[in-house]
């Protein structure tokens, strides 16, 4: 194929696309809408992802120390819980910073604890894991250490994190899948029926000897222009869409302890996204729909 | 050249459109197809242009055999040949000399060999002032002589006219015969398919008549007889 076939089909692709407008229109219009839809879904994922991450960081397991052991025995063992593989950080809370610690939380009627000692709490360590999966093993491991006398780990707290972090992926996943599949069809029919009104065009080019890779050809860069101009588009629409809800939910009295990621930290991978999806249903759904009209 | 040998063409639906048919069409020959509708003549141009192939027999176009061609090798074949219908089949949104761009670069014509050929073209068929005009704003002559152009634009070794004057009124249908005349003479061989009778005698060419899908006539002269069953006299 020559240079000059290749301005050609660029030619062709950008023409037939302004002179077909109202159907370049309502592709376009299609794939916005899908790649949208598919934006938010996977930018709520991200985020629901996001936010479960930092919960499941701030699930504990807390090691209480053996009574009889004092303040300075209780520290020395900070060095064996940070020495087990699964743990991120150690943090030792002494018998008098449990009681305030307790007091600030339950508090409310300072009477009730005016004469409360620190020596009914115990030493004790928040100890945060890296693998939330491992939560029991690691426990088990902190609770052979000489000098813990109990633990107390959440199992089914950091099942739960666990869970609903799967099921959201596996939703998100299965619902990207579906919208990419109803735009590929969407496409593919738009782009049908603009190449149905042209379909005098493609006769005439068979008649005259055209092969189907050269009539081929033009259709693919109009699929891949509407395609690339949908995705820019949605990927702005997104971007605005986007800054207005976390904008809102941060406004929000009771949304406002979800935390949204910011834009500008998802921006270079949403638009590669969106400019693989939408070149990808332009060009697949171009081709899918050619090959009906090449059968002459 | 183009050749038949004992070629049939049966339909799905049982129907028999060509029984039996063999015939030759030697390079630079003028020659008319006649018949009834039903006939087969239009069986006879879709195994010619490859649209569809026959049931049994062996067809050779232009050095292709249409039997055993494949699907990648059509596009080159329909090269050798122009086709010219009825309703002329011009873009109605792109001008006469845009009808002429497109068919030529539909074959990966060269933007050179494009400026130097339609406008030899376009004065052979006689319309090198109206290069710029929409097919609407052109009569049925002129935009038949747009469709001769065009088919003849990519210069094919055979031209395929079905029915090229059924639009026209007995002047301009002479005119368009005369002008396809003119082509032949310039050594393209030509394969008109026909039912008028006066333009048929007028030209005194080799007529080959169809009847149910076999030949009942091929001979030079005037206008098969159908219901004698003889040349007219």
């Amino acid at each position: 194929m020559k240079r000059h076939d290749f301005k050609y089909f660029f030619r062709e692709g950008t023409s037939n696309m302004f002179s077909h407008g109202f159907m370049s229109f309502a592709a376009v219009g299609m794939i916005i809408a899908c790649l949208l839809i598919m934006g938010t879904f996977s930018l709520v994922a991200v985020n629901a992802n996001a936010n479960l991450q930092n919960l499941k960081q701030q699930s504990e397991i807390l090691a209480f120390i053996d009574e009889n052991y004092t303040e300075e025995q209780a520290r020395a063992i900070e060095s064996k819980i940070a020495a087990i593989e699964n743990v991120r950080e150690v943090t030792f809370i002494s018998k008098q910073q449990a009681m305030e610690n307790y007091t600030e939380e339950y508090g409310e009627d300072e009477a009730l604890f005016q004469d409360l000692e620190p020596e009914i709490f115990r030493d004790r360590y928040s100890i945060r894991i890296v693998d939330l999966e491992q939560m029991m093993e690691t426990a088990a491991q902190i609770d052979q250490i000489e000098g813990v006398a109990k633990i107390r780990a959440d199992e089914d707290l950091s099942k739960g994190f666990l869970t609903i972090s799967k099921i959201a992926t596996i939703v998100c996943l299965a619902l990207i899948a579906v919208l990419l599949i109803v735009s590929l069809f969407i496409m593919s029919n738009t782009i049908k029926l603009t190449t149905f009104d042209r379909k005098d065009e493609i006769a005439i080019m068979k008649m005259v000897g055209a092969t189907d890779g050269f009539i081929r050809w033009p259709f693919v860069y109009e699929g891949l222009l509407l395609g690339l101009f949908s995705a820019v588009i949605a990927f702005f629409l997104q971007w605005g869409l986007y800054v207005g809800i976390s904008t809102g939910i941060a406004a929000s009295d009771t949304l406002q302890l979800i935390d949204i990621l910011p834009f500008t930290e998802l921006l270079g991978p949403v638009l590669i996204v969106f400019v693989v999806v939408g070149l990808l249903v332009g060009i697949a759904g171009s081709l899918m729909a050619i090959r009906k009209f090449l059968r002459v | 050249m183009i050749r038949l040998k004992d070629v049939e063409k049966v339909y799905a639906n049982g129907t028999r459109a060509i029984d039996g048919i063999s015939m030759e069409i030697n390079d630079g020959e003028f020659v008319f197809l006649v018949g009834h509708s039903g006939s087969g003549k239009s069986t006879i141009i879709k195994m010619l242009t490859g649209e569809i192939g026959p049931t049994a027999g062996r067809i050779m176009v232009n050095g292709y055999n249409m039997t055993n061609v494949s699907s990648k090798q059509i596009p080159y074949m329909r090269r050798t040949i122009g086709v010219i219908f009825q309703d002329f089949r011009l873009l109605e949104k792109k001008n006469v000399y845009e009808n002429m761009v497109f068919a030529m670069r539909a074959v990966g014509a060269p933007p050179a060999e494009i400026k130097r050929r339609i406008p030899y073209v376009l004065e052979l068929v006689g319309l090198q002032n109206k290069t710029r005009r929409l097919p609407s704003e052109l009569s049925g002559g002129e935009q038949q002589r747009v469709a001769i152009a065009r088919a003849l634009i990519n210069n094919p070794d055979t031209i395929i006219a079905d029915e090229p004057t059924g639009n026209l009124d007995p002047e301009r249908s002479l005119e368009i015969m005369s002008l396809l005349e003119r082509i032949n003479d310039l050594g393209t061989t030509m394969l008109v398919v026909t039912h008028e009778k006066d333009l048929v005698d007028h030209f005194s060419k080799r007529v080959i008549a169809l009847e149910k899908g076999k030949i009942v006539s091929d001979q030079t002269g005037r206008y098969y007889d159908f219901s004698r069953g003889t040349a007219q006299r």
